[in-house]
């Protein structure tokens, strides 16, 4: 009896064990210290490499950066021998938060009813406990922005930090209006419209554009005249004013060479004054034009078949380094809508070795889009000063082989686990096995 | 007089590959090799060798050679990809509709790809007949692309496509899980009565003042019966644990031993009944969340199989993931820590297995077809960027004379500028119901 006992006793422990130690493995809170990241090899991307160096994080943003800085007190140590830092990287075209499963209507929240419907945030839709954020950031990718897509200008997209439980903990300090530029030409063979048709259905569609543009701008007028007390309840004209007076730009959405062209000469005849181009899947056919309009681009995805089935086929990995080549300022998306916003490091890599080269590409998904969306003060590379968003890895990391072993948002020690890590370490050796005891 | 023909459009080439580092998969990794094909075939791998005359001499210093890359799962190269008129239609064969003009097919050798499995659609719970191609890209005939001597093969497909399919759209069985469960069983134990039936003609007839008539013939149950005598392998489309260990069941009720599931993004979870029953996986290595019966998917996938000791490749099912499975096949090393040989097995030997061609092609061997990849840069590296790939020993893809076009012929009614952009939104198995969906469901 004492016997049996005593080995109830025991397995009752073990089962006990067995079942705390799992939950507590698998905690997905983040902590928040004054961390020093100490004999790194820092990419700070702005300012070469730095070896055997430090960086300190406290309050959320980094403090000090170099080989010759004094650990706060205090300070949680983390020995980074062998490891490198770099910025955490930006996905600057992604539905991360607003679609969960990609054929399920119910979980997509990126494409409201209406043409002209500015108004419509991505921000307070993002679902912040996405279980695709996790997955995602755990791969080195911090900070996305989330893309409303749908008809003309289906909403304003937000770049969030992949790390919070409220739209205004993850907000990273950007917006802009979203316009789906229409497509002028035929879209393949089964589109069976006639050339008239066609021409008919875009001008249409660009007349709607116009006379929004036109409104917004009355409006614009309106509103200053009032200083804004008094003016009739009209969101879109609200949602398109920051455009109209520049403090936020449009973000058009633009694949087919054609329509680069018509979105480029529309901008500049209604005198835009903050444009971005995203998608530009065949920018590499009108660099030159995109060059001289000064317009910067988001370019991607990388991982794509050529637009056309008599271009080269490399046209789309090339694409970016194209565009680079010819004067365009270029940051990475992966347009990614399935969960798979963690392989921008990969898009990257590509860009790298068909053209655009590794220094480049490493800025294409760290600085340049932080600067494309005016928050290069607090993102983007490793500075004193900056937020600290950031990766350590033991390489690469466009690299497959290497392993991101941490990564920090806003100076939080995010917990290295997602569902698909924890399904690895319940799966990998399964209990039971064939047989149940 | 004997006159042996070759193969038809079996063109085959002689070539020496100097001083490469040749990644074997079988044979470890051999620094400064020369690969010496003779007549579309490895004839001798070793230091030094030299090339006889009339030998296209390739230099690969500071390159690394890989046995061309094996999809076990595309629909390319292939003009039709669902009859999805019925549950069963294992009478059909993808076949019939070869289409050596398709220019993924030219994609997929500039991604180092030399053989694919071109399948037949998920619409039915019993596709149709697959077939294994190689890319011998530039020729014009269709029967020249088949696999000479690559065994059949067939599609079947659980879960959310044939349900949806037949059961949402047609309003007949199968509409569940447990109806698919049934579609097979129906299918197999027809099968199994009339190979028996068949059977006991063919005895009778013999017999002296036999009168009678043979069974009706039906291709549909002879192809199935075909199944059931081990003579076809079954390439199932699966995606959830349980539905898995379903059909695991089934095949074990009636004596079928080889099957392959395809995607078996769950297959993580029944690993061990996999691994015991001698059943494959082919999947991708990171997709997920495009449907529902994905959502609870993990990267980690094709290392827990792989570590269970279930033969695992990793397929593309798709024309732009299947340029660059050699990157798909590295990312097991982040997901699960696989060796270099372990990762490039995932794309080479263990689809040839799958396909039961791993006698011919899969790694760099004797005696093995010269399907050759010369890469810049390690094949698993991010900056691995294909040169040259070879089929039977014939250069078919060579980056420094590739041209813009490499079409084969240009449909006259194919618009210059048109541009489709649209996304795929999940394993295009579906391929050809787009139209019916829209009718059916209003949604794709």
């Amino acid at each position: 009896m004492k016997k049996l006992t005593a080995f109830l006793y025991t397995s009752a422990t073990v089962a006990l064990a067995l079942a705390i130690q799992p939950l507590a493995a698998q905690s997905q809170k983040s902590t928040h210290a004054t961390y020093a990241l100490t004999h790194a090899s820092i990419e700070t991307v702005t300012k070469g490499v730095i070896q055997d160096g430090t960086v300190v994080i406290s309050q959320g943003k980094i403090t000090a950066v170099g080989t010759s800085v004094t650990v706060p007190a205090g300070a949680e140590i983390i020995d980074c021998r062998g490891r490198w830092i770099y910025p955490g990287m930006i996905d600057a075209n992604t539905k991360l938060g607003l679609s969960e499963v990609a054929s399920d209507p119910r979980t997509r929240d990126f494409n409201e009813v209406g043409d002209i419907v500015p108004q419509m945030r991505a921000l307070t839709a993002v679902n912040p406990n996405s279980v695709l954020i996790p997955v995602t950031r755990v791969s080195g990718v911090t900070t996305v922005i989330a893309t409303p897509e749908g008809d003309l200008m289906p909403g304003t997209a937000a770049l969030i930090n992949l790390h919070g439980y409220t739209p205004d903990q993850m907000f990273a300090g950007f917006e802009g209006v979203v316009i789906m530029w229409p497509q002028s030409g035929r879209r393949g063979g089964f589109d069976k419209r006639t050339d008239e048709e066609i021409k008919r259905e875009y001008d249409k569609r660009i007349n709607k554009l116009n006379e929004a543009w036109q409104k917004a701008g009355e409006y614009h007028k309106i509103d200053s005249a009032l200083q804004s007390k008094g003016v009739t309840y009209y969101p879109e004209m609200q949602a398109l004013l920051p455009v109209v007076r520049g403090e936020r730009p449009f973000i058009i959405q633009v694949d087919v060479a054609r329509d680069i062209l018509n979105a480029l000469t529309w901008v500049r005849e209604k005198k835009v004054k903050k444009v971005i181009l995203s998608g530009v899947s065949e920018g590499w056919r009108v660099a030159t034009e995109i060059a001289k309009a000064n317009i910067p681009v988001i370019a991607g995805p990388v991982l794509a078949v050529p637009t056309r089935d008599y271009d080269r086929y490399d046209k789309a990995y090339a694409n970016p380094g194209l565009l680079h080549k010819a004067g365009v300022k270029v940051a990475l998306g992966t347009t990614d809508d399935r969960g798979n916003v963690r392989n921008l490091p990969y898009h990257a890599g590509y860009a790298a070795a068909y053209g655009l080269g590794r220094e480049q590409a490493l800025k294409a998904v760290t600085i340049v889009p932080a600067e494309i969306f005016g928050v290069a003060d607090r993102l983007g590379s490793i500075e004193v000063g900056k937020n600290a968003t950031l990766l350590i890895s033991d390489g690469d990391p466009f690299e497959t082989k290497t392993t991101i072993h941490q990564v920090f948002i806003d100076g939080w020690k995010i917990p290295m686990k997602s569902r698909q890590t924890e399904l690895y370490d319940e799966f990998l050796q399964r209990t039971p096995g064939v047989t149940k005891q | 007089m004997l006159v042996t023909l070759p193969a038809l459009g079996q063109q085959t080439g002689n070539m020496l590959i100097r001083n490469a580092t040749v990644l074997t998969i079988t044979k470890g990794t051999q620094a400064n090799t020369d690969v010496l094909i003779k007549d579309g075939k490895i004839a001798q791998v070793g230091k030094s060798l030299t090339a006889p005359t009339g030998y296209t001499v390739q230099d690969a210093t500071g390159m690394f050679v890989m046995p061309g890359i094996i999809d076990a799962h595309s629909h390319q190269g292939i003009d039709a990809i669902n009859e999805w008129t019925a549950p069963v239609t294992a009478e059909v064969a993808v076949g019939d509709a070869i289409n050596p003009f398709d220019v993924a097919l030219y994609r997929a050798l500039a991604g180092g790809v030399t053989t694919i499995h071109a399948m037949h659609g998920s619409a039915n719970a019993i596709g149709g007949q697959c077939q294994t191609l190689k890319l011998r890209y530039g020729v014009l005939e269709p029967e020249a692309l088949r696999m000479q001597g690559a065994p059949r093969t067939i599609k079947f497909a659980l879960g959310e496509n044939p349900t949806r399919v037949h059961g949402g759209g047609n309003n007949i069985v199968p509409r569940t899980r447990m109806g698919v469960e049934f579609v097979m069983r129906e299918a197999f134990s027809k099968a199994k009565a009339y190979a028996a039936a068949v059977d006991t003609y063919t005895k009778a007839k013999t017999q002296k003042g036999f009168r009678g008539a043979p069974p009706e013939y039906n291709y549909r149950l002879e192809t199935l019966a075909e199944i059931l005598k081990g003579n076809i392998i079954i390439h199932c489309h699966s995606y959830r644990a349980d539905e898995i260990y379903m059909m695991l069941q089934v095949c074990k009720d009636f004596g079928i031993k080889k099957i392959v599931f395809q995607h078996v993004n769950e297959g993580f979870k029944v690993a061990p009944e996999l691994a015991a029953y001698g059943a494959m996986a082919s999947v991708f290595a990171d997709w997920w969340a495009y449907k529902f019966e994905v959502y609870y998917s993990t990267a980690y996938n094709a290392a827990i199989l792989t570590r269970n000791g279930v033969t695992t490749s990793i397929n593309s099912d798709d024309p732009e993931l299947m340029r660059h499975l050699y990157h798909e096949a590295g990312k097991t090393q982040k997901y699960g820590a696989l060796s270099d040989d372990e990762a490039l097995a995932l794309i080479t030997l263990n689809p040839a297995k799958q396909l039961g061609i791993d006698h011919r092609v899969g790694s760099i061997e004797v005696g093995k077809d010269a399907d050759l990849v010369i890469f810049q840069n390690h094949p698993l590296s991010v900056y691995g960027v294909p040169q040259v790939t070879i089929v039977d020993g014939v250069v078919r893809f060579d980056r420094t004379k590739d041209a813009d076009d490499m079409r084969l012929a240009v449909d006259p009614n194919e618009p210059v500028e048109a541009v489709e952009l649209q996304q795929r939104d999940h394993d295009s198995c579906l391929e050809g119901l787009d139209g019916a969906f829209d009718t059916i469901f209003g949604l794709n």
